[in-house]
Order: structure tokens, then C-alpha cells, then sequence
């Protein structure tokens, strides 16, 4: 393998290499490199490149990989997955010694002192960290449009976002910058991302994967995940990052299952749907959402059925109040845990001249963006004195009755939910930036499951307006494996489908200059 | 729920200790109050029978038992602090000299 399809290739693919001696760590990462260098002065992917460390790893990787092939299949199997397979961290993820900004002007010049859990399983699995990606300030937003530092373009048409809050993850693995990455989700910002760029996106179940190490965002609600570019790839990722953690009390227990390492492919996959029992909320088709959203995810759910999956319509009552809930909660949970920000300890700092009150409004009033201070403020008078119960509370209960509706589908028997992940395809930049209240409702299909912690999953599932649409599967508490080998049956359902030969339109325009 | 007032909006920044300027004060205020227009519907739905969920996934508290673990070292959890003092954060006084004396 070289040049371009190393590019190309997939983590399951590089890793077959890997083994047949087809080809080397080191040249994927170079070619990656090589691209990224090339390209992302357009795409705007990445914040932070470890050239020289990811290939140091690399090489490690290979050596390893030799000695194995010289012992026999044996060792080589006994290796991690993921050694030698490029992966990028959204920025919001402490790695020893590179910078950590999350996106906002506060953290820039913070460099993280230790690892966080899921960047110290990935060095443990031998993966090859490329570096750190480009998202919406503290992970507020859903175009990556709120960075504090660029601009990063959707490789589909460089006219449009890419989708966020885990923009620059997305548009990496859309673009071929990288096989892998991880972002967060804490109402859609892995999913809605994925969905625009035409990708995979998990969510897990919430504790699914450790937090620790990771800038919180809200922390009832944020959930670690996989981008790849198929449901297996995604699932060799969450099989690496996820388990329990002593550095967080939330990450659960509930053993991974190993079906994760080994999901059924072509005619296995397209089989294991006969029989599956999906429920179709007609809540999700929310007004407003375009034409050829609902058509592609229709014709999705039609080829389910007609692989023998079988499909109801159900109501989900309470989704309509979901995104009041959500930007509630939210909000409160954020302006709580922003509070650490307060130029002190680390990140930027306005302390010096005048008194201490002075110093932390200046810090705070200058180093926050302004979808993080709306978040704030919203948050602080949430739970402010006299209204903590008229707003606060009151969320905290419509969230049972949320997780409840969601209980009736899986006391019913069902399989997993099928719905759009986003009423939309990606927009062109500015078109919400001046009204917030439609920029929050990109979400309103992806966070009532972070409302009810639910594992969910966007796979592509078609075209509208040559732009790529998702399909979002939803899934009970811990069936994270379930949901991505009913995606990978419906990858191998539609294998030939004309939609999947279209590769991203613009990636030619990505080579064209420097930023 | 009524509208935030221009003095509740800056009741909120000096809480949230957000230093802003009557613009951002101002802009606020009016994103702020579209934004509350669409909580509005909440009180519509009926809670009275329904307890709040902090988080919807619930399992046991993990125990562990009480060892020390080896922790960051100080130059480390250091290397990001604006102003030091030997293995300390340098702050500023927070006492005046008047109250002081």
C-alpha cells in the first residue's frame, strides 16, 4: 500500500497491513502528514501537530510489529488493535505536554501536566497520536463556529461548517487526515458532526467511557466518543478508550462487550437485521427539518425493512420540551464547572493592577467568547436565588419524563430507535451565528438521548443537495455493540448504493493554498 | 416568567464574575431573553407527581479503599500558574492594609 491509499485506508484496513507487512505505521503517518501539512491551511482541522512524537511512536509501533511477524500470528494477534493507527483528540483532552485549549482564548499557552485517562489508554494501545483538533469554545456550539482560533470547513463544500461542537474531529476523518478520532457529546457534538461530514459518530452510554482528564463541559450530560469512517473502525476505538476508571466515579463497571473487536461484515451484518425491531418517533420529524433529510432518512429505514428489520411508528411525548430541558441544564451544570477559570491557577490571566474581584472579572470577561458567556450567564440565573426551582428543578423533572418515554420503548421490546440526527445538511457559515436559539435547534435530535444518557450513533445514510445526511440509531443503556453492528448491516446493505461512491466534493479545493 | 431587566442581567454578570461592557451587557440582555422565551413552555408541563433525575443512569458509588497514591508532582501542577512563589500560587492580597490595621 502507498501513497493515496494509505490515505484512504480505513484502521481495520492499516491494521491488516500492519500485519501482512503490506505497509508501515511510519509511512501512514508520514503520508498523513503529509496531507494535513498540505491541506489543512483550507481545512482548518487542527490546532495542535506532534510531527515528531507521533512519528517516534510510529516507529515503535513498527518494531513491534516486526518482532511479531518474525514469532509468528500468535504474537501478532496478542497486539493492541490500535498499535500503530493514527488518532486525533479533540482539544478538550490533557495530554502530557502538549497544549490543551478547548477551543477558548482562557486555556491558550496551558500546557497539560498529566495524561487524562482515555489519551493514557491510547499511548498504552500503541496508537499514534497525530495531534489535537479544532472545536467550539468549552464545546458550546454546533459549527465550530465559536473556536477562539480558526475556521475549520466542511471537506464537502468549503463554503459550509462541518457541523460541531467536535468540528475539527469530524472534518479530519472526513477528509482523510486521520482514520480516527475522538470528540465529545454532550448534546449532539459528536453525532451532529459526523452527520455533516458524512462519517461515523458514537456517543456512549454516559460513563461508558472515563471522563477524567477531559475539560467538562456539563457534566451530568458529557459523554467521550468515536469518529471513523465505518462502524467497525468506531468500534476498535470505544473497545480501547472505554471501561471503568478509578479517577471517575461515574464510569461504569458494565463489562465492554468483546463483540466490539469483532462486528459481522457484509452478508453476516446485512442478516443479523432480519428480525430487529426499530421504533420510528414521529416527534424527530420536527418541523423545519429539509426535504431531503427526511427523504434519506426514510429510504434508510425503508431498506431496513426490506432486510427484514421491522419497523413501528412511535410517539416520544416529552422531546418537544427536550431542548428547553437541555439548555437548562446544560447551562447550570457549565456555569459551574467554568467557574475554575479565574486566572489564578493556570490559563490566561488579567490579575495584577487593582484587586482581586477586578482580576477575575477582567480574566473571565475577556478570556470567555460569547456563546460561553451567553451559556454562563443563562446558567448562573438558573440557578440563581428564586429561580433554581422555577428553572432548575423544574428541567431536572421534565429529564425523568424524558428518560421515561424513552423507558416505554425498550419495555416494548425494541431493538433501537431509528431517527435523523440533524434536520439539516451542513449550512453555510454565518447563517446562525446571529440567532442562537437556531443554532441550539441543530440539536433537537440528538440530546434527548444525552438527556437519558442513552448510547447513540450517526452513520451516513445518503445525500440531500449533494451534501451527506445521518441517520442516527439510539440504543439502551450499554448496548453500544448492538448499535454499531446494526450500522455495519446497514453498511453492507447499502454497499452499492450510488450515494456511497461520492467522495467528499471539495477535498481537491483543500491542497489549493496556505492559511 | 417575566423579562430580564438591563439590572437583573447585570445582577447575573457580577455572580457569574463575567467583567462585560454596556454593548455586551446590552446584547446580552436581549439574546438572554429570546432565549428564557423558549423555557417559557415548561411550566406547561405537568410535574408534580415526578421527581428530578440529577442523572438518568444510575449505579452504585464505586468504593476503594484509602490508600495514597502518588499525586502530580508540584513543579507540575505549577507549570501553568501565572505567578509563583516557590510551591506556591502568587495571588493577589486580599486583604486591604486598612482592614488590616
Amino acid at each position: 500500500m502507498s501513497g493515496e491509499s494509505l490515505r484512504r485506508a480505513t484502521a481495520t484496513e492499516i491494521r491488516a497491513a500492519f500485519h501482512s507487512g503490506a505497509a508501515t505505521s511510519r509511512a501512514v503517518t508520514d503520508e498523513l502528514f503529509a496531507a494535513i501539512d498540505r491541506e489543512d491551511g483550507v481545512l482548518g482541522a487542527w490546532l495542535h501537530l506532534r510531527h515528531e512524537q507521533a512519528r517516534a511512536e510510529a516507529d515503535r509501533a513498527d518494531a513491534r510489529y516486526a518482532t511479531a511477524r518474525a514469532a509468528g500470528p500468535a504474537a501478532l494477534n496478542a497486539l493492541p488493535p490500535l498499535l500503530g493507527i493514527p488518532v486525533a483528540l479533540k482539544d478538550l483532552v490533557n495530554l502530557t505536554g502538549t497544549p490543551t485549549t478547548a477551543g477558548s482564548r482562557i486555556l491558550e499557552g496551558y500546557v497539560s501536566p498529566y495524561d487524562a485517562t482515555i489519551a493514557a489508554r491510547l499511548k498504552e494501545a500503541g496508537a499514534v497520536i497525530l495531534g489535537k483538533t479544532n472545536m467550539d469554545e468549552f464545546a458550546m456550539g454546533s459549527s465550530t463556529e465559536f473556536s477562539a482560533y480558526k475556521k475549520t470547513v466542511n471537506p464537502w463544500a468549503i463554503d459550509r461548517v462541518p457541523g460541531g461542537s467536535s468540528g475539527g474531529s469530524s472534518a479530519a476523518v472526513a477528509a482523510f487526515h486521520a482514520p480516527l478520532s475522538i470528540g465529545t457529546d454532550t448534546g449532539g457534538s459528536i453525532r451532529q458532526p459526523a452527520s455533516l461530514t458524512g462519517i461515523v459518530g458514537m456517543k456512549p452510554t454516559y460513563g461508558r467511557v472515563s471522563r477524567y482528564g477531559i475539560v467538562a463541559f456539563a457534566s451530568s450530560l458529557d459523554q467521550v466518543g468515536p469518529f471513523a469512517r465505518t462502524a467497525q473502525d468506531a468500534a476498535l476505538l470505544l473497545h480501547a478508550i472505554a471501561g471503568a476508571d478509578a479517577h471517575d466515579a461515574t464510569s461504569s463497571r458494565s463489562p465492554l462487550d468483546a463483540a466490539l473487536l469483532n462486528l459481522p461484515s457484509g452478508d453476516a451484518a446485512a442478516s443479523a437485521i432480519r428480525g430487529k425491531r426499530f421504533a420510528l418517533p414521529k416527534e424527530y420529524f420536527v418541523a423545519g427539518m429539509e426535504a431531503g433529510v427526511e427523504r434519506a432518512v426514510r429510504d434508510a429505514v425503508a431498506a431496513l425493512q426490506a432486510a427484514g428489520g421491522i419497523v413501528e411508528e412511535v410517539s416520544l411525548p416529552t422531546t418537544e420540551h427536550a431542548l428547553a430541558t437541555y439548555y437548562i441544564v446544560a447551562p447550570a451544570e457549565a456555569s459551574a464547572n467554568l467557574a475554575r477559570y479565574d486566572g489564578v491557577r493556570y490559563g490566561a490571566s488579567k490579575h495584577g493592577g487593582g484587586d482581586l474581584l477586578n482580576g477575575y472579572l477582567e480574566t473571565r470577561g475577556r478570556g470567555f467568547g460569547p456563546e460561553v458567556r451567553r451559556r454562563i450567564m443563562l446558567g448562573t440565573y438558573a440557578l440563581s436565588a428564586g429561580y433554581y426551582d422555577a428553572y432548575y428543578v423544574k428541567a431536572q423533572k421534565v429529564r425523568t419524563l424524558i428518560a421515561r418515554d424513552f423507558d416505554r420503548i425498550w419495555a416494548a421490546g425494541f431493538d433501537a430507535i431509528v431517527a435523523p440526527t440533524s434536520p439539516q445538511v451542513a449550512w453555510k457559515f454565518g447563517a446562525k451565528m446571529s440567532d442562537p436559539v437556531s443554532m441550539y435547534l441543530a440539536d433537537a435530535c440528538t440530546l434527548p438521548a444525552n438527556m437519558a444518557g442513552l448510547p447513540g450513533v450517526s452513520i451516513p445514510c445518503g445525500l440531500s443537495e449533494n451534501l451527506p445526511v445521518g441517520l442516527q440509531l439510539i440504543g439502551k443503556p450499554w448496548s453500544e455493540a448492538e448499535l454499531l453492528s446494526i450500522s455495519a448491516g446497514y453498511e453492507a446493505l447499502t454497499a452499492t448504493a450510488a450515494w456511497r461512491a461520492v467522495a467528499p466534493h471539495d477535498l481537491t479545493k483543500l491542497g489549493g493554498g496556505a492559511a | 416568567m417575566s423579562e430580564l431587566t438591563r439590572a437583573e442581567v447585570e445582577r447575573v454578570a457580577a455572580l457569574a464574575r463575567l467583567g462585560l461592557t454596556s454593548d455586551e451587557l446590552g446584547k446580552l440582555q436581549g439574546d438572554l431573553n429570546l432565549i428564557l422565551e423558549q423555557w417559557a413552555h415548561l411550566t406547561d408541563v405537568d410535574t408534580s407527581s415526578v421527581p428530578p433525575s440529577a442523572q438518568t443512569i444510575v449505579q452504585a458509588m464505586p468504593l476503594r479503599e484509602d490508600v495514597a497514591e502518588p499525586s502530580l508532582p508540584v513543579d507540575d501542577a505549577l507549570q501553568n500558574a501565572p505567578a509563583r512563589s516557590g510551591d506556591f500560587v502568587r495571588v493577589q492580597a486580599i486583604l486591604s492594609e486598612e482592614a488590616d490595621g
